[in-house]
């Protein structure tokens, strides 16, 4: 897909999004509610045939982030669909794996690394911590200390 | 009376602390055939993201070199492009050379390792023998050229760190003639080969939709048809200005991931060749005093597929956030789509063909439900060995000997 045709494409799910920003030539973020993040990446992944990269979790100040990736691999674009999810207590998004399964190891790992759930997650089992890992300790998240600077309670 | 079934199930791996990547499969067998495939990973999670978070921006080349001790050019080049995208900066034109030259040969020794330990799966330990021992003077040009065969820790934001000096570039010019004959030999000597296109066609086949749903990346995918290279489509370093082209083939098989391999050996060759030709004079780095706050995507295209890292800077003088997706991570997965159906006797060589790494296979045991470990890594080895031998036979092939090299 060219470069015009991508972004007028990407002006039909105008309506999903906070925003479409382009900082630079071949980057483009879409800043989204959590609850459209299914709809927007579905549309990417098969509406655009976009190519999925992989997925960012992020614990911004006053949220939580999940950053999907996807690549345009004719132009060099990598478009960010960029999930912001409000609710600090209880954070959740709907899954994308069930359309696209090279997502479900990321989604695995982030709920993992962050504690956020994944509905609809075809196989919802830890990834990357250990079984005897505590529950409710999430590494990546700012309040988990680095190294040297004291221990998990 | 209920009755439970059990399937037997054959577990590969978990881990083997040598190897760069720990892995466990636990394939479920009906007889010879796979019929599930279960993967567990992070036997030895390093936590590199979050250490990442504690330091400095020019620190951190050096620790995602150590990402993987095979892949550790590209890792680096991945976070740069991220940083340098963020600053705003362009490296000089002298350092984006030195970039692919460090870049390319890795992917040369890369591949070769591949097709030695590929050769060696199959029961081809002469092209073990060969494949490694071509690789070796790429290892010595790296030290040559950085001071050290892996983790070269040449690039930095803004440049690169070591030069290569005018004296060495007859030396590199050498060196890539001899291995250009050797690559093609050993390339001619696989594609025509009745033996391995008998053992290797139509084996673990990645079909191109699966490719597109697991998102594989690389080597993986090219060999299924897709042509992708973040060379190509989104030009980092200096690969704009070189002459050379992205190799696919369409079957999918592991033979088309061998063959893909050994060609993109002979484009690297080709590419490195030029840009030593070419390199332009002028400085090679320039000062990056403050990386403001902003986000950046870097990609690479590593030996196994494209590298990406995402930073985010908040203006002080760390990431806030450094994301790591090496192409092991999406291609690994995809063995749901190859493996299921195969024999155990190929899974070997499945599993190796997208080159996740070889700790997962170096610990393999058969296990049956009601019995103990029934067959170990070498049965399994013995069981792929066996195969080619008995095609052998059937063909008629004579053994491949040195001599054919």
């Amino acid at each position: 897909m060219k470069q015009e045709e991508l972004i007028s494409r990407l002006t039909e799910i105008k309506d999903k999004l906070i925003d479409i920003e382009q900082p630079s030539d071949k980057r483009i973020y879409l800043p989204c509610e959590a609850e459209n993040n299914f709809d927007v990446c579905k549309f990417l992944f098969e509406d655009l045939a976009l190519r999925f990269v992989i997925a960012t979790g992020l614990d911004s100040d006053d949220c939580f982030e999940v950053l999907y990736h996807f690549s345009n691999d004719e132009t060099g674009h990598v478009v960010t669909v960029k999930a912001l999810i409000r609710d600090r207590g209880n954070p959740s998004i709907e899954s994308i794996s069930p359309f696209l399964p090279g997502a479900e190891w990321i989604e695995r790992e982030i709920r993992d690394i962050l504690g956020i759930e994944f509905k609809n997650h075809p196989n919802m089992r830890r990834l990357i911590l250990n079984d005897d890992w505590p529950e409710g300790v999430y590494p990546l998240r700012k309040n988990c200390p680095q190294r040297g600077e004291g221990t998990i309670k | 009376m209920k009755q439970t079934i059990k399937k037997p199930v054959l577990a590969v791996g978990p881990f083997h602390p040598l190897q760069e990547e720990m892995e466990y499969f636990q394939l479920t067998v009906d007889g010879e055939i796979v019929t599930d495939i279960d993967m567990r990973i992070s036997y030895n999670h390093r936590g590199i993201e979050k250490i990442s978070e504690s330091l400095q921006f020019d620190q951190v080349p050096y620790l995602v070199s150590r990402v993987c001790g095979i892949c550790s050019a590209s890792h680096p080049l991945a976070y740069i492009n991220a940083v340098e995208e963020i600053a705003g900066v362009t490296a000089p034109e002298r350092a984006q050379y030195i970039r692919v030259i460090i870049n390319e040969l890795e992917r040369m020794h890369s591949h070769l390792l591949w097709v030695g330990l590929g050769g060696h799966f199959i029961g081809y330990d002469t092209v073990f023998m060969w494949a490694w021992k071509y690789r070796e003077p790429v290892l010595d040009l790296l030290e040559a050229i950085t001071g050290n065969r892996n983790n070269y820790g040449n690039v930095r934001v803004g440049g690169c760190r070591e030069d290569i000096p005018d004296e060495l570039k007859p030396k590199i010019l050498e060196e890539l003639d001899k291995l250009e004959k050797k690559t093609e030999m050993l390339t001619k000597a696989v594609l025509d080969d009745p033996v391995l296109h008998a053992r290797l066609k139509g084996v673990g086949v990645l079909s191109k939709e699966d490719a597109v749903k697991f998102a594989v990346a690389g080597p993986t995918a090219r060999g299924s048809d897709i042509a992708i290279d973040a060379r190509r489509d989104d030009p980092y370093a200096a690969y704009d200005d070189l002459d050379w082209k992205v190799i696919t083939q369409p079957e999918g098989d592991v033979f088309a991931k061998a063959v893909v391999r050994l060609l993109e050996v002979l484009e690297a060759i080709k590419m490195c060749r030029e840009a030593v030709k070419k390199l332009p004079k002028g400085p090679i780095a320039l000062e990056v005093k403050e990386i403001p706050a902003g986000e950046g995507c870097g990609r690479a295209e590593a030996p196994r597929g494209e590298t990406f890292h995402y930073v985010r800077s908040d203006g002080g003088n760390r990431p806030v956030r450094h994301k790591i997706r090496a192409p092991s991570y999406v291609n690994v997965p995809s063995f749901r789509a190859s493996c299921i159906g195969e024999h155990i006797a190929d899974v070997t060589i499945t599993l190796a063909a997208v080159d996740p790494c070889y700790s997962c296979t170096e610990r393999v045991a058969v296990v049956d439900s009601h019995h103990n470990i029934v067959h170990d890594y070498e049965t399994l080895l013995q069981m792929s060995r066996e195969k080619t031998a008995c095609i052998k036979k059937e063909i008629g092939a004579p053994e491949l000997k040195m001599e054919d090299f």
